[in-house]
């Protein structure tokens, strides 16, 4: 691998321990994959929630705040993707104390080590979308393939670790996503049907993902009939990821790598694959398959203020009989307090969090204090993730979900 | 032929017993890491246990955490001995170096339908070869 002065002198151990421990690493990591170089990032996100960290990696990162005195910083902007729990909201999840002791010490660590502790994972909404062309070293599935696909940043995903030695070193392995041949659109999909609602366009990211397959597949998708909000992308490529551990997507005429088909190289590929709504709804029957909830989750990515107030208008008139809690942003969260959002959610016997996100606040032990077990969402992200951790996910509208809130069934 | 070339490598040399199957893979999503089994219901390994086993599966799914589960998974003793896929995302080959744990993909076919389930392989990733014995 070709190094550069500063490189060499990162992994010499000249400019610290720790930065020679994140070069170290990243070498390995470059090695594996056959990168040539390194690409300076402007920006890192980490994502380390506590239940994967556990108290070995929790051990770990106090140890690598204490090397070189304690003097050991970040050499870009880095920030983090959600907590393990809303310490004020803690009581309500029934988080346990030592969950909330893991999370002290690791908010405690990455402060040392200069890492702003933002908690989001719709950092592209609130904290600075990245630019076309713009190397960055970011650390959530969803955070990637938006910047990815929709802002023109280039990213693959880098784990906490990774990400965090980004961070330390300001560059990361040139390697996937870095580079222009990988960024080429290897699956072509045409669909006759553009969603409306943000689940059904998280349902028909999560149909594409499962066509891409694998990280390396990147799929361009023809035939929407209008330009998707933020929101909707969000879910769409959220849900991509996560079904199909996508890190891209191109739309035609739409995304900025596929102004034009043959921008992203779509026109050589064959038509290979039609979905549409029979596709949608087939994918989110899987997830409809009992009417009783325990709980109502909206979370899986994030809320961003005009999901809160959508939501916050279907709570009029309300009164929940089952837990309904709604997760954002710490950016979001003073907005929604301010326009009376979340006052008008609580009203109704919501909870309104912010700075975790569902599925990485130790959902199982959550699910075993609370007695919850279906759990309805419109994430048709987060229904992937939690058959995993024991519960019964139920995917559904914003509309439908709420109800079942105020009623206890999915109608 | 009881000998696979891989294009990716990194870990120790190990043996051990073949977990296999045509799934994918993700710490978060797939796995009860305490019990130390599969715990996704979907997973066609769902019930089964992965700790010691040479996992061969097919590809790395969902998010970034199982960057940070396998060195937990580790330093509680109940991991998979080896991750053998057919392709990675780089959590998996950022996860395997933070872990320390023996990792090969990318191979010429499919590695799941080449193994028998329950073979005894060995691992070499100097060499980037896994051997049935």
């Amino acid at each position: 691998m070709n190094l550069n002065d500063i490189e060499r002198a990162m992994r010499a151990g000249e400019l610290g321990r720790v930065a020679q421990l994140a070069i170290e690493h990243q070498i390995k990591v470059a090695e594996f994959f056959g990168a040539v170089d390194f690409v300076p990032v402007t920006q890192a996100h980490i994502m380390a929630d506590t239940e994967s960290l556990g108290e070995s990696g929790v051990q770990w990162l106090e140890s690598l705040a204490a090397q070189d005195n304690g003097s050991a910083r970040v050499r870009v902007p880095t920030i983090t993707d959600p907590r393990g729990t809303d310490f004020a909201k803690a009581a309500v999840l029934k988080h346990a104390g030592w969950i909330l002791d893991l999370e002290r010490r690791t908010i405690a660590a990455f402060t040392k080590l200069g890492v702003a502790m933002t908690d989001t994972c719709i950092n592209y909404q609130t904290i600075q979308a990245p630019v076309r062309g713009e190397s960055v070293a970011f650390g959530d599935t969803g955070v990637v393939i938006y910047s990815n696909s929709v802002c023109g940043a280039r990213s693959n995903f880098e784990g906490g670790p990774s990400a965090l030695s980004a961070g330390l070193t300001g560059r990361t392995p040139r390697y996937g996503f870095h580079l222009d041949a990988q960024r080429r659109a290897t699956i072509r999909v045409r669909t006759a049907w553009t969603p409306k609602s943000l689940n059904d366009w998280g349902a028909l990211g999560a149909v594409v993902g499962r066509l891409a397959g694998n990280y390396w597949a990147v799929p361009v998708l023809e035939g929407l009939e209008s330009v998707p909000t933020s929101d909707a992308l969000k879910h769409f490529g959220a849900a991509m990821a996560s079904f199909g551990s996508s890190a891209m997507f191109h739309l035609a005429g739409i995304t900025p790598e596929a102004v034009r088909l043959e921008d992203c190289g779509g026109e050589r590929l064959r038509e290979a694959h039609r979905v549409g709504e029979a596709e949608v709804r087939a994918l989110q029957g899987q997830y409809a398959t009992q009417k009783e909830v325990d709980v109502v989750v909206f979370s899986a990515p994030q809320l961003s203020l005009y999901e809160l107030k959508v939501l916050a208008d279907l709570c009029e008139g309300r009164r929940f009989r089952k837990p309904l809690l709604a997760i954002t942003s710490p950016q979001v969260k003073p907005d929604s307090d301010r326009m009376g959002y979340t006052q008008r959610i609580e009203g109704a016997g919501g909870h309104v969090m912010s700075g975790m996100c569902f599925y990485q606040s130790y959902a199982r032990e959550i699910a075993e204090a609370n007695g919850w077990k279906r759990l309805a969402t419109n994430s048709t992200k987060m229904v992937n993730i939690l058959g995993g951790y024991g519960y019964v996910p139920l995917l559904a509208s914003v509309e439908r979900c709420v109800e079942a809130a105020e009623t206890g069934m999915l109608k | 032929m009881n000998e696979f070339k891989a294009r990716h490598a990194i870990g120790a040399p190990v043996k051990g017993q073949a977990l296999v199957a045509t799934d994918g893979f993700s710490a978060r999503y797939d796995l009860d890491r305490i019990g130390g089994s599969f715990s996704r219901p979907a997973h066609k390994l769902a019930g089964q246990s992965y700790n010691g086993k040479v996992l061969v599966l097919d590809t790395a799914k969902g998010g970034v955490a199982s960057a940070w589960m396998l060195r937990e998974m580790a330093s509680r003793g109940v991991i998979p001995l080896a991750l053998v896929f057919n392709s990675v995302n780089p959590i998996l080959a950022q996860g395997a170096v933070f872990g320390e744990v023996t990792l090969l993909a990318g191979f010429d076919g499919d590695i799941t339908a080449q193994i028998p389930n329950g073979a005894i392989v060995e691992i070499d990733p100097a060499r980037k070869i896994l051997r049935i014995l």
